[in-house]
C-alpha cells in the first residue's frame, strides 16, 4: 500500500449529500477481475455524456462538460471535498480504487459511510472528517478561488488552509500508523497467528457446531 | 454487567485486544460471490497465503448470472470471465461453491440461511454491504470490502473498532398488508440514510417478535440503507424452527449444545444502549420511495414532496434533484405514478413468503397495458422449486409476469436484466439510486405485495384497498 505523510493538492468540491459507491464507479465496471484501471470511470455516469461500458477509449468519450472533475480549474485534484454520507450503499472496494486511481488521495466530508471509510485505509486514501461548518466554509472559499490547495499533515492530523487555518481530524492509532507506514495489515495480523489458532481451537471444543460443513460439496 | 446482544457477539469473538481501541475479531463465516473476491484471491496468490479455514467459506455466483437460457451460460464475456474466475479460484483453494448449475445456487444473502450455513452466534462476514441480513439470526453479520475479503480468507479475523449500539424497537402490531419491507423504510424514513452509521442496531418490540425469519431477513437486510453495517434481532423461538434440519445446521446432540447456548443470544433486560428508537407499528403504513436514496420515501396515500418543504438547503437542493432524475411534479399524488417495469426480486424480497405475498395479489388478474415487462426473479433455486411446487409459477405468468432464474438480477443490472434510461420501475430491492437498475433508470422501492398490485393497476395503489 502506498503510504500518505503530508500532502499539498488542488481540491475539487463534489457538492451532493448521500453520493453512493454506484455513482462513484458504476456496476458495469465491477465486472473487472482487476484492482486497477477504474480511475477513467469514476462518476462515470456524471462525468461522460454517453454512456460507458468496459473497454471503451475513454479519450474518445463526450465529457459533461459541467461536472466538477471536468472543470479546468479542478484538473489534477488529489483532495475531493464532498458532503455528508459519502460513499453510502454497496460494500464496492472499487470505489476508492477508482478514486485513488483517478488520483485522489484525500477526501474531506462531515461524514462517510461506515464500509467506504473502511475501504479508503486498505489502499493509501485518507477520509478525513472535518465539522459541516467547515466544510461549508471550504465549499465557499474553493469556489471563490481557482486553483485553491490545503495542505494535509496526516502525522499532525491536521489540514491547513491557504491562509494558514488549521482544521484537526480524528483518526484511530492503528490506521493511521498503516497508512504513514504503507503497512500490509495482513502481515500484522498474522504476527498473531499463534493467538488466533488458540482461539480457534478452543472455540472448536466449546461450539463444534460452528465447524461443521452439513452436505455441501 | 448487564449486556447488549451486540456486546456479547462482539466479546466472544475477540481474539486479542490490540489496546489502541481496535480488536482482532475471529470470523465463523465467510461468505463469497464473484464481484468483491477476484482481487482477493489475487492478493492471496502474490503473496504466497492460503486460506486459513475453507471449511468456513461458501460461494456461489449471483450478480453476474443469467436469469433466462442459463443452459446458454452468460453471453457477456466480461460477465463470463469473472463467474469462471470464482469457479476457478474455489477449485484451487477447495473452497465450496453453489456453481450456475447447482439447484442450489442463488442470492448469497438467501443461500446462506437457507442452508443452514448462517447460525445464531456466529460472525458473518461477506463481500457485500447486504451481509447485515444474517444479523436476523442473532449474529453479526456485516459487509467488508475486497481488501478485508483477503484479510478474512488469510487470517480468519477482521481488524475492527467496536461500534455504538442502538435499539430499535417496533412496539404494537402492524396492521394488514404492512410488511418488513414497510417497516425498515420507517426505520429509515425515520433515523435517515446516515442515521445508523457507526452504529450497530438491534431491532426489537413485539412487532419484530413476530416477524417470521423472513421478515427480520429483510428488515435487517435494510439495516445498511439506514447507514449501519450490521442489524440484528435476538434468538427465540421462530429462529430455532427455522434452522432445524437445514444441510448446514448441527443435528442430535450437537443440536440441543448449540440451542443451549442460542437462548443466551438476547441483551440482558437492563442492558443499556448509546441510542434508542421507538415506532409505534400500528402507524405504519404501506411506503414508497419517491427519490433517488431510501430515505426519500413516504406513505402510498401521501404527495410528491416540494423541495421548498425542506428546510435544510443541502436537503432541498439533493430533493430538487432527485425529483428532476424521476421525472415527477411536486405535489403529486403517489398514487398517480404510473410505472414501465416491475421487478419482484433482490437479496431483500426474494423468499417464498415475499413470492407468495406478491401471488395472493397478483392471482386471477393480469398485468396492466402500461406496464411493459413484470418480472420475478426468486431468490435461489430452491425456493423458485418451492413456489413451483405451490403453483405461484404459474399464476405469475397467467398474469403476464416473467418467471425468471434465481439471481441479483435487476436490483442492480450487473447481468441483461436493467431498466432503460428514464423507465419507472416499482422494485422490491433496496436502493433508489440514481443508474442503479441501469442508466437513467427510476426506481421505487415497495414491499413485494406492493408492487404485484402496482404491476396490475400500472400505477401505485394502497394494497389495503385491493
Amino acid at each position: 500500500m502506498e503510504k500518505l505523510d503530508k500532502l499539498t493538492g488542488i481540491v475539487a468540491p463534489l457538492d451532493r449529500v448521500n453520493v453512493d459507491t454506484d455513482a462513484i464507479i458504476p456496476k458495469q465496471f465491477l465486472k473487472s477481475i482487476k484492482r486497477s484501471g477504474f480511475g477513467p470511470n469514476l462518476f462515470d455516469e456524471w462525468r461522460y455524456l454517453d454512456h460507458g461500458e468496459p473497454g471503451m477509449d475513454a479519450s474518445k468519450r463526450a465529457v459533461n462538460p459541467d461536472f466538477v472533475l471536468n472543470q479546468p480549474r479542478y484538473r489534477g485534484a488529489t483532495i475531493l471535498l464532498a458532503r455528508d454520507n459519502f460513499g453510502c450503499g454497496s460494500s464496492r472496494e472499487h470505489a476508492v480504487w477508482a478514486l485513488a486511481d483517478y488520483g485522489f488521495r484525500v477526501v474531506i466530508a462531515p461524514s462517510f459511510a461506515d464500509i467506504f471509510y473502511n475501504n479508503c485505509f486498505k489502499n493509501g486514501v485518507l477520509p478525513a472528517v472535518l465539522p459541516a461548518e467547515v466544510v461549508d466554509g471550504l465549499f465557499a472559499a474553493v469556489a471563490a478561488a481557482p486553483g485553491y490547495a490545503l495542505a494535509v499533515d496526516l502525522a499532525a492530523q491536521e489540514i491547513v488552509t491557504p491562509a494558514g487555518e488549521r482544521h484537526g481530524f480524528a483518526i484511530d492509532p492503528f490506521r493511521k500508523h498503516c497508512l504513514l507506514n504503507g503497512l500490509d495489515e495482513i502481515g500484522l495480523t498474522l504476527e498473531h497467528r499463534a493467538e488466533i489458532a488458540a482461539y480457534e481451537e478452543n472455540r472448536r471444543r466449546t461450539a463444534p457446531w460452528l465447524f461443521t460443513t452439513g452436505t455441501a460439496g | 454487567m448487564a449486556k447488549t446482544l451486540y456486546d456479547k457477539l462482539w466479546d466472544d469473538h475477540v481474539v486479542r485486544d490490540n489496546g489502541d481501541g481496535t480488536c482482532l475479531l475471529y470470523i465463523d463465516r465467510h461468505l463469497v460471490h464473484e464481484v468483491t473476491s477476484p482481487q482477493a484471491f489475487e492478493g492471496l496468490r502474490l503473496a504466497g497465503r492460503r486460506p486459513w479455514r475453507v471449511s468456513s467459506v461458501l460461494a456461489v455466483p449471483d450478480h453476474n448470472v443469467p436469469t433466462t437460457d442459463r443452459e446458454q451460460g452468460i453471453s457477456d464475456p466480461i460477465s463470463r470471465e469473472q463467474v469462471e474466475t470464482l469457479d476457478d479460484n474455489c477449485r484451487e483453494f477447495d473452497i465450496v461453491e453453489f456453481r450456475m448449475d447447482d439447484p442450489r445456487q442463488g442470492i448469497v444473502h438467501v443461500i446462506g440461511p437457507e442452508e443452514g450455513a448462517t447460525l445464531p452466534g456466529m460472525t458473518v462476514v461477506c463481500g457485500d454491504s447486504h451481509t447485515s441480513t444474517h444479523g436476523a439470526f442473532g449474529a453479526l453479520a456485516f459487509g467488508i470490502g475486497t481488501s478485508e475479503v483477503e484479510h478474512v480468507l488469510a487470517t480468519q479475523c477482521l481488524v475492527q473498532k467496536k461500534s455504538r449500539a442502538m435499539q430499535i424497537r417496533i412496539e404494537g402490531r402492524c396492521g394488514p398488508g404492512i410488511t418488513a419491507k414497510d417497516i425498515a423504510l420507517a426505520v429509515i424514513e425515520r433515523i435517515g440514510t446516515a442515521g445508523g452509521t457507526g452504529y450497530v442496531i438491534e431491532y426489537a418490540g413485539a412487532a419484530v417478535r413476530a416477524l417470521s425469519m423472513e421478515g427480520r431477513m429483510t428488515l435487517c437486510n435494510m439495516t445498511i440503507e439506514a447507514g449501519a453495517r450490521a442489524g440484528m434481532v435476538a434468538v427465540d423461538d421462530t429462529t430455532l424452527e427455522y434452522l432445524r434440519g437445514r444441510p448446514f445446521a448441527p443435528a442430535g446432540e450437537q443440536w440441543e449444545r448449540a440451542v443451549d447456548a442460542w437462548r443466551g443470544l438476547q441483551s440482558d433486560p437492563d442492558a443499556v444502549f448509546d441510542a434508542v428508537v421507538e415506532i409505534d407499528a400500528a402507524t405504519i403504513k404501506p411506503l414508497v420511495t419517491w427519490g433517488t436514496s431510501p430515505e426519500m420515501v413516504t406513505t402510498v396515500d401521501g404527495h410528491v414532496p416540494r423541495p421548498e418543504a425542506f428546510a435544510d438547503p443541502v436537503k432541498r437542493r439533493g430533493a430538487e434533484r432527485a425529483l428532476e432524475y424521476m421525472g415527477l411534479t411536486p405535489g403529486m399524488p403517489i398514487r398517480d405514478i404510473r410505472v414501465d417495469k416491475i421487478f419482484i426480486g433482490s437479496c431483500t424480497n426474494s423468499r417464498i413468503e415475499d413470492l407468495r405475498a406478491a401471488a395472493a395479489i397478483v392471482r386471477g388478474r393480469h398485468v396492466a397495458d402500461n406496464v411493459r415487462l413484470a418480472m420475478v426473479v426468486p431468490g435461489s433455486g430452491l425456493v423458485k422449486r418451492q413456489a413451483e411446487q405451490e403453483g405461484l409459477d404459474r399464476v405469475f405468468t397467467a398474469a403476464g409476469f416473467e418467471w425468471r432464474e434465481p439471481g441479483c438480477s435487476m436490483c442492480l443490472a450487473m447481468n441483461a436484466d436493467r431498466l432503460e434510461p428514464g423507465e419507472r420501475c416499482a422494485s422490491t430491492s433496496n436502493r433508489n439510486f440514481e443508474g442503479r437498475q441501469g442508466p437513467g433508470g427510476r426506481t421505487h422501492l415497495v414491499s413485494p405485495a406492493m408492487a404485484a398490485a402496482a404491476a396490475i393497476a400500472g400505477h401505485f395503489v394502497d394494497v389495503r384497498e385491493l
